[in-house]
């Protein structure tokens, strides 16, 4: 067969099939994502059906994916909005970041896979996905009870701490050694503290820069800004993320709104790449020997951001059942943990990295969620026996 | 009435109050316009137990319906002022010169320059009464003028 007719035949029975299970997913009511990585997974290096000719374009489309899953995160965030709760909640983001850091940190350690796994795996065991748990608030209209803002503002400040982290990152994975990676990350903060002063200064000037009453024009502008910042971020070695990221909190008002709309459907797609190729360049056969310490570090999550959701509502004067309910809320994790063991993956700093991420998301991406709608019941059950002994 | 202001970001604004009858409410206003309002639990005041979601059109509409009398009342009080006019609302009690007799017969609009503009009886507006219209103990007339014209007309109810 032609080759680019194959291409376009394992393309569409890719993104066909994806389709196919994101209506199960709505059909259940839970995160397609899962799903997701297990098509990767079937599709990949020694699944069921390996794919050959679609590799580079999955690979593109992946990078794509990344980039527009942080803009668009970015882009749910204004710039105020993120320095008063960096200024209101940093005491609670940081027992959320021991808390849940930890188990990744000891777990890589533990496995003897060094230093630089231990960092990517506390990455992965820290941070909530926040698409998840912004669907679930929605889903189970939690988003009127008292201990929302303090579960959304845990979300707010760990992607305050994906702007520091991913650069960190970014220069340990290039390993250069210790002064190439203090000046990564030097230009890092530079960078990131240059585009907080840009957006809070000239917001406005960018915005108009941007603004067009044509949406096609308005939607190739940001899209491309985005992927030039990002080039531009990587080129730097902060990683091409975090300058999506900063791109979508530097816009805010009608053309933020307006771009989130228009770029949402684009990010589906891609981050649904995205999530296919990381599956695609796991092994299946890496998964069972992993599958244990997996398990371990999901119940170790779930436990530790129980513990920051009680920890963090209670200090905000709320009772039992909202603090079990901000609990639950967290565990979810999903898009960005994928994204942090992608880098790693990416520089091979172990063979059994991206399994194991893999494996974890899948825990917790599924249980999380049904750990949420389980938890307020749960709550007054132990509260009504605790008030009847 | 305390309104606490408290953002949610991502989605946009809350505002919660506790009503005088000790009941918590919420309206969140999310970034896209359309609103939520929340009721809370009676006895956890953490949880929410009702969420009704508006449009943006109803939630407008809503926010008439709950403005509307106060509005109307303080536009009344504006077009008073403005005019230099005042109304007053006097009542017949039944030892009253003019209980039984005819609004003609007070002749307030001659002698006074302020008319009598309704009488409400047993809780019901008589608009723009006739001066063949008779008076009863328990009226209430409303005048509308001048502060000194409808003070005369007080004076000619109550005195003859």
């Amino acid at each position: 067969m032609h080759s680019s007719a194959l291409l376009l035949f394992e393309l569409g029975a890719i993104v066909l099939g994806l389709g196919l299970l994101g209506a199960v997913s709505v059909r259940f009511g839970f995160s397609p994502i899962p799903l997701y990585l297990l098509a990767g997974l079937a599709f990949g290096q020694g699944g069921l059906v390996p794919l050959a000719t679609s590799d580079a374009f999955i690979s593109a489309g992946a990078e794509i994916g990344v980039i527009l899953l942080l803009f668009t995160l970015g882009l749910e965030y204004t710039t105020t909005e993120l320095v008063t709760t960096l200024r209101r909640s940093a005491p609670v983001g940081l027992v959320d970041l021991v808390l849940n850091a930890a188990p990744g940190v000891a777990a890589g350690f533990l496995l003897g896979w060094g230093p630089i796994a231990a960092v990517v795996l506390g990455g992965v065991t820290y941070v909530t996905s926040s698409g998840i748990t912004a669907k679930l608030l929605g889903d189970l209209d939690w988003i009127g009870h008292r201990e929302t803002p303090v579960v959304l503002s845990l979300l707010v400040l760990e992607d305050l701490a994906m702007i520091a982290y991913l650069p960190i990152l970014a220069a340990l994975l290039v390993g250069t050694g210790p002064l190439d990676a203090a000046a990564t990350l030097g230009v890092a903060a530079v960078a990131v503290t240059v585009v907080l002063v840009v957006s809070l200064r000239f917001g406005r000037r960018v915005e108009s820069f941007l603004h067009s009453p044509s949406e096609e024009v308005l939607l190739l502008k940001v899209f491309g800004t985005t992927l030039l910042v990002a080039g531009a971020a990587q080129s730097l070695q902060v990683s091409a993320a975090v300058g999506a990221f900063l791109v979508g909190v530097v816009l805010s008002g009608p053309v933020a709104h307006t771009a989130h709309t228009l770029i949402t459907p684009l990010r589906d797609l891609f981050a649904a790449v995205f999530f296919v190729f990381f599956g695609f360049s796991t092994n299946p056969a890496d998964l069972p020997p992993v599958a244990a310490i997996a398990a371990l570090l999901a119940a170790a999550g779930i436990l530790t951001k129980l513990a920051t959701g009680w920890i963090a509502a209670s200090r905000a004067g709320i009772g039992p059942i909202g603090r079990a309910r901000a609990g639950a809320a967290l565990i979810p994790r999903g898009e960005f943990n994928i994204v942090i063991a992608g880098l790693a993956v990416a520089a091979n700093v172990h063979p059994d990295l991206g399994a194991l991420a893999a494996a974890y998301v899948l825990i917790l991406a599924i249980t999380g969620p049904l750990a949420a709608r389980a938890a307020e019941p749960l709550a007054r059950l132990v509260r009504q026996r605790h008030d009847g002994a | 009435m305390d309104v606490e202001r408290t953002t949610l970001p991502g989605i946009g604004l809350r505002h919660t109050f506790t009503s005088e009858r000790g009941r918590r409410i919420a309206v969140i206003s999310h970034r896209s316009g359309h609103r939520d309002v929340v009721i809370y639990d009676r006895a956890d005041p953490d949880t929410a137990t009702e969420t009704v979601s508006l449009s943006r059109d109803e939630a407008d509409g809503m926010a008439e319906l709950l403005a509307t009398s106060r509005v109307e009342e303080r536009l009344a009080e504006l077009s008073r002022q403005a005019e230099g006019l005042t109304s007053e609302q006097i009542a017949i009690t039944t030892g009253s010169p003019y209980d039984g007799r005819t609004l003609g017969d007070t002749g307030a609009r001659s002698r006074t320059g302020a008319s009598i503009v309704a009488v409400v009886r047993n809780g019901e507006v008589i608009a723009s009464p006739r001066p063949d219209f008779r008076f009863r103990g328990g009226d209430v007339v409303v005048v509308v003028g001048t502060a000194d014209g409808t003070a005369a007309v007080a004076e000619i109810l109550t005195d003859g």
